[in-house]
């Protein structure tokens, strides 16, 4: 009797040392994360405070980034990429959307409007529906996961120069742009996305993740306007396979790209019917360079 | 006589200490024990989001599930047309509530017995009845058939399975890609910001919204009650951000009921406008009116004295002005408020308006002439006291959000007749005051069906209805598990 006694003593004994170094490492992420509660952001003249984010946090976002913001809420199991990206892992203070160069971090402005404009093709809503200080709050929350906002400067945003009067020779370098950087390879020579590299591409945690096309109607994921489709390819999608063509494009070069990238997008637009107009073909990957 | 007094006063003490004893200990375990809360039926599961995040608490609706419905049922993310969705996602869940509740009813006439026979005499009692119970069943079923194409489709029962479509309609979102231009018809909700159907109380009187279907006692006018799903056509017109909205509904003034059986040829107008104002911590706001103006019939042809169903004419006219205040203070607390003025034609002040039905809302036919409601046949004409009544009532509804899975509900309603449909009925005949207080707890939820237990106590108050002509007061406590799947 006694002997059974000492068995499950020294079982649960054993049970509960081999759980302690488990316990002990969440709690130690929580109590890492918790520390950095005090995090604000900064909106024009909003001051968000990480804080006050936290029953917004939980009532829209947890399900999906997780308690420790982490990206494994309970709904992120149902999310198979690349059909649904898998929720953005904020401990890793890696995101897509940035006004700032590849590999910084992106400005509180980023994340703010990041928020309300949503990511299409993937089951982050556009949440306009917070007020200005609730978003600023959640971007400080945002922040608050991640260990890099309390070690590095956030980015400086690029500069994106005016843009200029849309030409059809601009639209025709746009398109020697598009095969010099060779765009191609994963968008595909008419944009859709159908490119040699498409079907290998995957984020930088090895999960698949399909390439922009341009032609399905769908808004890009950074923002649909000129200055959007300028910055993401000037500052890359951090994370996924998209680098940033800063060093490859110069800016003037950047605008010429937009004008063509707009031509192939479903969208009614002047570059579509400049190119019509035109008789524009697409890129042909096996043309020698700048003989398009 | 007076140790006996302290003896029981010892008692209640004892009583009252041991139940905040058994609040305070069980209150804590409640909050602690509070897990994430993630339902996902029916839509939740098609986007892989939380109930809460569309709930405020299910099933009410907070700004960004209301704003998911006026898209349409749609994220805008471009992957809401079914051809995303796993081929066996099917978009239904189910919703029933089993109950245990007390209802009270303060005044009824009683028949006397002398002997074992009737003495013809009656006498005034409070009647109570209690024990276990059921709600209806509701199967909703809705969602996109294709990008900017959805619908809603909810067959429901009352307590003994017996069916109707409660809601039945098909959508046109964002037509010419403009969040403006939106057409829905069928059967549906008014566009009301403060939907009875996502009420949050279960109980008689406090689980629908008194100031959604008020009229003066003897009324015949069932065709302006808001809180009535209607048969027609709506407009909703939106900002992508849902801050302005606006709707013009055009509906039969059937009051919802299918198959004509009412007026031949009467409509009534159902309009909205709202604007949502941004206030920093505080949340978003939003102020709006609505207006109903619309007409019905009064007279019902008839063959051998009996009324022809859909054989109304005679329309007459009727209207439903009111204010929809929606007010946030931070995260936790928001306070609903809804005015109202109504007023009706003389003719519905003097029962007129439904004389096919022998209860004069719906349900059983008239097939004998006698037993039917008024009916305003050729010749008919009013009593010289007979006057338009109109009548004022007001909505406010407070909730305490403790978290997404715990919440506190308050609400007041006051109805008063401003001018009774004859000259010399009392002025105050009808009134009506109540209050529903009540919460409800998730203990947990999953991915795919939310529980909920409902806790609940409604009183209402009605001036000069009970058969002595005294006041009416009704009373009732509920206590259920609220759960879909």
């Amino acid at each position: 009797m006694r002997t059974r006694l000492q068995k499950w003593i020294l079982l649960l004994g054993a049970t509960a040392l081999l759980a302690l170094p488990l316990t002990s490492s969440a709690q130690l992420s929580t109590f890492d994360i918790e520390t950095r509660i005090g995090t604000e952001s900064h909106i024009g003249n909003i001051t968000g405070h990480a804080k006050d984010a936290q029953p917004d946090y939980r009532r829209y976002c947890v399900g999906c980034h997780g308690p420790l913001g982490d990206g494994n809420g309970e709904n992120a199991q149902w999310l198979e990429p690349p059909m649904y990206p898998k929720p953005r892992d904020f401990q890793l203070g890696v995101f897509k959307c940035r006004s700032t160069p590849t590999g910084t971090l992106p400005t509180d402005e980023d994340l703010f409007d990041t928020i309300a404009r949503g990511l299409d093709r993937s089951t982050m809503p556009q949440w306009s529906t917070f007020t200005k200080q609730e978003r600023a709050d959640l971007v400080a929350w945002v922040k608050h996961f991640s260990p890099r906002w309390a070690n590095e400067k956030q980015g400086t945003p690029i500069t994106i120069p005016p843009e200029p009067e849309v030409t059809p020779e601009r639209i025709k370098a746009g398109r020697d742009v598009y095969a010099r950087v060779q765009c191609w390879k994963c968008h595909g020579v008419q944009g859709m996305a159908n490119g040699p590299s498409a079907s290998t591409l995957t984020d930088d945690l090895g999960r698949p993740i399909a390439a922009f096309n341009f032609t399905e109607g769908s808004r890009p994921k950074c923002g649909d306007t000129d200055r959007d489709i300028y910055r993401i390819f000037m500052t890359g999608l951090d994370g996924t396979p998209m680098p940033s063509f800063a060093d490859n494009i110069k800016p003037d070069e950047a605008w010429d790209l937009v004008f063509y990238l707009r031509t192939f997008m479903r969208q009614h637009s002047k570059e579509k019917e400049m190119a019509k107009q035109l008789g524009l073909k697409p890129v042909d990957p096996n043309a020698p360079a700048g003989q398009q | 006589m007076h140790v006996l007094s302290r003896s029981n006063l010892r008692k209640v003490v004892y009583s009252a200490i041991s139940l905040l004893s058994l609040a305070v200990v069980v209150a804590p375990m409640m909050l602690t024990l509070s897990q994430p809360a993630y339902a996902l039926p029916a839509f939740a599961r098609k986007y892989g989001l939380r109930c809460s995040a569309c709930h405020e608490s299910w099933p009410m609706l907070n700004y960004f599930g209301q704003k998911f419905k006026d898209n349409g049922y749609q994220l805008m993310n471009d992957r809401d047309a079914p051809i995303w969705q796993n081929p066996g996602y099917w978009p239904v869940t189910f919703r029933i509530t089993p109950i245990w509740h007390r209802v009270s009813t303060g005044k009824v006439a009683v028949d006397v017995y002398s002997g074992g026979a009737a003495t013809g005499a009656t006498t005034i009692q409070r009647v109570e009845q209690s024990g276990f119970d059921l709600s209806g069943l509701d199967f909703h079923t809705g969602g996109t058939l294709e990008k900017n194409i959805s619908f809603y489709v909810l067959p429901s029962s009352d307590s003994t399975a017996s069916f109707h479509f409660e809601t039945v309609m098909g959508r046109l979102d964002n037509l010419f890609g403009s969040p403006w231009l939106n057409v829905k018809f069928g059967k549906f909700e008014l566009d009301n910001l403060l939907s009875e159907k996502r009420i949050l109380t279960l109980t008689g009187n406090g689980g629908i919204y008194q100031t959604y279907h008020f009229s003066p006692q003897g009324d015949g006018n069932i065709f302006g009650q808001i809180g009535d799903n209607q048969l027609g056509l709506e407009y909703l017109g939106h900002s992508v951000d849902d801050r302005t909205r606006i709707s013009a509904a055009l509906i039969s003034s059937q009051d919802g009921n299918v198959g004509l059986t009412l007026g031949s040829n009467s409509y009534t107008g159902f309009f909205t406008g709202s604007q949502a104002f941004d206030t920093g911590k505080l949340g978003v706001q939003r102020v709006g009116f609505y207006a109903m103006v619309g007409e019905a019939a009064t007279y019902f042809r008839t063959s051998g004295g009996v009324p022809i169903p859909g054989s109304g004419i005679g329309n007459k006219g009727f209207s439903r002005v009111g204010f929809v205040g929606q007010f946030y203070l931070g995260q936790h607390f928001d306070l609903q408020v809804v005015t109202q003025h109504g007023s009706d034609n003389a003719w519905f002040g003097q029962g007129y308006g439904n004389a096919v039905n022998t209860n004069g809302d719906g349900g059983v036919m008239c097939t004998t002439p006698t037993g039917c409601p008024p009916n305003n046949v050729p010749g008919t004409t009013l009593p010289a006291t007979a006057r338009a009544p109109s009548w004022n009532g007001a909505l406010f509804e407070a909730h305490y959000v403790y978290s997404p899975q715990l919440i506190f509900i308050g609400r007041y309603e006051l109805e008063k007749v401003s001018q009774q449909a004859t000259v010399g009925t009392p002025s105050n005949l009808g009134n009506i005051s109540t209050y529903t207080i009540g919460y409800r707890y998730n203990p947990f939820m999953t991915s795919r069906a939310g529980f909920a237990w409902h806790n609940e106590y409604n009183w209402l108050h009605q001036e000069g209805t009970a058969p002595d002509g005294s006041n009416l007061n009704t009373s009732e406590l509920l206590i259920g598990f609220d759960f879909d799947f």
